[in-house]
């Protein structure tokens, strides 16, 4: 196979499933309307954003970013490692991401008991 | 009309995302030549190994040179459970049950779980005790001790973990955190600086401060994580 075109095709692969995950990420969260609904929502898009991150910091070829003897002399002879910027960044992303998660959870199970419906369009009241 | 708004946003957003993207060539090297240290990736990769003795240079970033914001990280994951917490609080009224499952689980995932849970703890500790070697670190090392306390109270519905104890190591895992960074302070350099020496490369004691600071994240995430498991599910339930 030609690997240019071979490429072209990792590359739409890798950045549609990305995209894609943001997309079906927002649909939930404008169309859906159970909030834990949008809740999981809203962690497709952070996965949608964490797998973009990743792509973009990835080299062809590259190794993971973690020396070892065998791993210096790899180096020294030239292959790439991946860039470990975006890697240290979506570690940070998906602890933040665990901890929306969890508030919005708890702010769901607190809307749930107060109006025994966790379905937007049931709840009418404005203040509770 | 409102789902065509909604189709007619998200084709905008995606057309917008993939136009970006098809811009970027995927698999290409965007880090300039590593010896010469163009970008902040290559500095790092070029530096960690021998001024730092890590083997891995994620954790190097997190922990060494980006260790302020990994505190400001923790500080927010500690906010998360505690919002968590004060959000599900309530007095408990007359005739409430503390309790809402009532059914046990099978005896296969009882004994299972009682079987597979040490794994797990002992797991985990190794994930972030070797944190600066292999791919891992104090939060995933936290996520998995964590996710063995979740097997447990899955397992078996009257098994708690006290809350004075998970806020006792939180604590002073915090305490540690913090106090690492006050030590590069007093002994004249900055905060978190690494004042430790680094020792050799792929050793276990290597790296300076890395591996006190990863242990302290690792403790103070699976505190965290399991203190959140607790308080979803033992919410008090109107009867």
């Amino acid at each position: 196979m030609d690997p240019i075109l071979y490429n072209k095709i990792i590359s739409v692969g890798v950045y549609g499933s990305a995209i894609g995950l943001i997309l079906i990420g927002l649909y939930a969260v404008l169309v859906k309307k159970h909030l834990t609904k949008i809740v999981i929502g809203l962690s497709i898009i952070d996965a949608g954003v964490h797998l973009l991150f990743i792509a973009v910091g990835f080299i062809k070829g590259g190794t993971a970013p973690i020396f070892s003897e065998k791993g210096i002399e790899l180096v020294n002879q030239g292959t790439a490692m991946v860039d470990p910027v975006p890697q240290a960044l979506v570690l940070t992303a998906i602890v933040i991401g665990f901890g929306v998660t969890a508030v919005a959870l708890s702010l769901v199970i607190r809307l749930y008991r107060h109006h025994h419906t966790a379905r937007i369009d049931h709840i009418k009241s404005l203040k509770w | 009309m409102k789902r065509a708004f909604i189709l007619l946003l998200l084709v905008v957003v995606g057309w917008v995302l993939a136009d970006t993207f098809s811009q970027i060539n995927f698999g290409e090297s965007r880090m300039g030549d590593i010896k010469q240290q163009e970008t902040v990736g290559a500095y790092y990769l070029n530096n960690t190994v021998e001024k730092l003795s890590v083997a891995n240079v994620v954790t190097a970033i997190v922990v060494n040179y980006r260790g302020f914001d990994t505190l400001g990280e923790v500080t927010v994951l500690f906010l998360a459970a505690s919002g968590l917490a004060s959000i599900l609080y309530r007095r408990k009224k007359r005739g409430e049950h503390d309790v809402m499952i009532l059914k046990n689980s099978s005896q296969l995932l009882q004994t299972g779980a009682k079987l597979i849970f040490p794994a797990i703890l002992v797991l985990g500790a190794y994930v972030f005790i070797h944190g600066h070697l292999t791919p891992g670190g104090g939060f995933q090392g936290g996520a998995i001790i964590a996710s063995g306390f979740l097997l447990m109270f899955m397992a078996y519905k009257d098994y708690h973990v006290s809350h004075n104890v998970l806020t006792w190591v939180e604590s002073v895992a915090g305490i540690l955190f913090v106090s690492v960074g006050i030590w590069g302070l007093i002994s004249g350099a900055t905060f978190l600086e690494n004042v430790l020496g680094t020792g050799t490369l792929n050793d276990l004691i290597s790296g300076g401060v890395i591996p006190l600071i990863y242990i302290a994240v690792g403790f103070k995430v699976a505190a965290e994580l399991t203190g959140v498991l607790e308080t979803l599910l033992n919410f008090k339930t109107e009867k």
